[in-house]
């Protein structure tokens, strides 16, 4: 699809770049030959009404779908100049350098240190582990709020503190890509906009890919968007053109919020 | 209150009684129920312990059985019980959750695996009886174990595999999926997966599923017979490769004989090996609530 070149990526090249990936689940198709070039240090975000193949998308890009006996996936994902289907590629060292924040906040059932600990210490980390729990936390911008009980449960956390927590969990770890499978929608709107910022804060370091329902955030914290539907990639451009002026009249239709 | 009920309005009342009443009669059956058990355990306690209770002393505990009922004790039966109970439960626990684990997160999902799980389900059921012909057969003669608590052992590990196998994948299936996502996406191999995340979110269901799996075991005694363990003995098991005999059978014995003085030591064993249970499950429940205060 030519939507692929619009995409400039200047100087630098793409963090990651899908060609012609489709996703099965048994028989049923649920992504079909998408191509998008995910440019470095900017914020993507996956738009289109349910079902329509965007977290299935995501989660190509991890290789998740692995753990999903029935999904198989074709095409190539190309991440420093090598595609991650490639058999050679171990899935674990791809998940530990492209991390993943999922839907619902799903910390673990230990304590918060922990939580932030679990990534590094089961990736060997040797050296200053309280340091690197503090670290990641300030980046989550959480860490003002939990320094002084860093030893309480996890769950004890209000549900928007649970999912900054569980951003901190991941870049501790120091991924380079950051996916986020609709990080907000579990949350109430103060919450969401503190994830909203954010990621706004985050996109200096990492590049991050969103799944969003939310046009709005969407469109306020994404540089380029994707629209899908159907399993099929229909648009593809810079955030500000894709909602002010789209080339497909379906892309219009679904982000003036005439359907989906 | 009142105010309400006259908004409501008069047609809706005999209804509404009618449907309160049949809920109370609901819950009332339900009551009676519970009470059947309750009621029959504290008749049987009652009237165990007032059998029992004037023979249970020190002396009884320490001496071996005897054809004098006033000099017999349990002994034997106690020391033998807890060696096959030690034993049974070192030997199946490793193997049900390993199992366990390779049934839930490592096997493929096809036939062959869904043939295993309907077996595992099918040798629940199977009568004890026939494990004891199987422990004959394989412990006992063809790798030449002997009447042993080795025997003994591995014929009442048999026999609870299954159930502790499959309490222990129910345990491990009732793990969110979401946690395992979490853990696979710091990049966590499928082994630091289980260990870190699934073993201990799943510990305190599978210490339950053993000890209820263990607690059946202590109280079988046709396995054992099968097996070999004697009714008469004087002597502890000083190693696995020892005779034995264990708590049920030595009470078999005793009631099975015609003297009034016997029925009383009988029940005066029952009691130990009621004791000997409800330690085993007070042991399992602080196992589980240690491990869920570290969870």
């Amino acid at each position: 699809m030519a939507t692929v070149h619009d995409i400039d990526t200047g100087q630098r090249a793409p963090a990651l770049e899908a060609r012609n990936v489709s996703v099965f689940y048994g028989e049923k198709e649920a992504v079909r030959d998408v191509s998008l070039v995910v440019p470095a240090n900017k914020v993507v975000a996956l738009i289109g009404p349910s079902g329509c193949g965007k977290s299935t998308l995501l989660r190509c890009f991890n290789r998740m779908n692995d753990l999903v006996p029935s999904a198989r996936v074709e095409g190539r994902v190309d991440f420093r100049g090598k595609n991650l289907y490639d058999a050679d590629v171990d899935p674990v060292e791809v998940r530990r350098r492209i991390g993943m924040v999922f839907q619902k906040p799903n910390p673990f059932p230990k304590s918060i240190y922990e939580n932030t600990a679990f990534g590094p210490r089961i990736n060997g980390f040797k050296g200053d582990l309280d340091t690197l729990v503090e670290g990641s936390l300030r980046q989550a911008a959480l860490w003002d709020e939990v320094n002084d009980r860093l030893g309480d449960s996890a769950y004890a956390l209000s549900g928007g503190q649970q999912q900054r927590l569980c951003i901190a969990r991941t870049l501790a770890v120091k991924p380079e890509i950051i996916l986020m499978d609709e990080p907000a929608s579990a949350l109430d709107p103060i919450a969401t906009q503190r994830i909203e910022e954010l990621i706004y804060e985050l996109k200096k370091d990492y590049t991050i890919i969103i799944v969003t329902h939310n046009m709005q955030q969407a469109a306020r914290i994404s540089d380029y968007t994707a629209f899908l539907y159907m399993g099929e990639l229909i648009e593809y451009g810079p955030t500000e053109t894709i909602f002010t002026n789209p080339r497909e009249e379906r892309t219009e239709a679904y982000v003036t919020g005439r359907f989906g | 209150m009142s105010d309400q009920t006259s908004t409501m309005g008069g047609m809706s009342v005999p209804r509404d009684r009618r449907r309160k009443l049949l809920g109370r009669l609901f819950a009332v059956l339900c009551g009676a129920a519970t009470a059947v058990g309750v009621v029959a355990l504290v008749v049987l306690l009652g009237d165990l312990a007032l059998d029992g209770l004037p023979r249970l002393s020190v002396d009884f505990l320490n001496s071996f059985a005897s054809r004098f009922p006033e000099k017999a004790g349990v002994k034997a039966a106690l020391a033998g019980s807890v060696w096959i109970l030690g034993l049974t439960a070192v030997i199946s626990f490793p193997l049900s959750v390993a199992a366990a684990i390779y049934l839930e997160e490592y096997a493929p999902r096809n036939w062959v695996t869904r043939l295993i799980q309907l077996n595992i389900a099918n040798l629940a059921g199977v009568p004890s009886i026939v494990y004891g012909i199987l422990g004959l057969a394989l412990f006992v003669r063809a790798l030449g174990l002997d009447r042993s608590v080795l025997s003994g052992a591995l014929t009442l590990s048999l026999l609870i595999l299954p159930v502790i196998i499959m309490a222990s994948q129910e345990a491990i299936r009732a793990v969110p999926r979401s946690i395992r996502e979490a853990a696979y996406g710091l990049g966590a191999t499928r082994w630091q997966v289980v260990r870190t995340q699934v073993l201990p979110m799943a510990m305190p269901g599978i210490l339950t599923g053993t000890i209820l799996a263990l607690s059946r075991a202590v109280g079988e005694t046709a396995p054992l017979i099968m097996v070999g363990a004697v009714g008469f003995i004087a002597f502890t098991p000083k190693s696995v490769g020892d005779p034995f005999t264990v708590l049920p059978l030595q009470i078999y014995n005793w009631i099975s004989r015609p003297q009034a003085e016997f029925h009383e030591i009988a029940a005066a064993g029952i009691l130990v090996l009621l004791a000997l249970l409800l330690t085993m499950n007070a042991a399992a429940i602080l196992l589980r609530n240690r491990f869920q205060a570290r969870s």
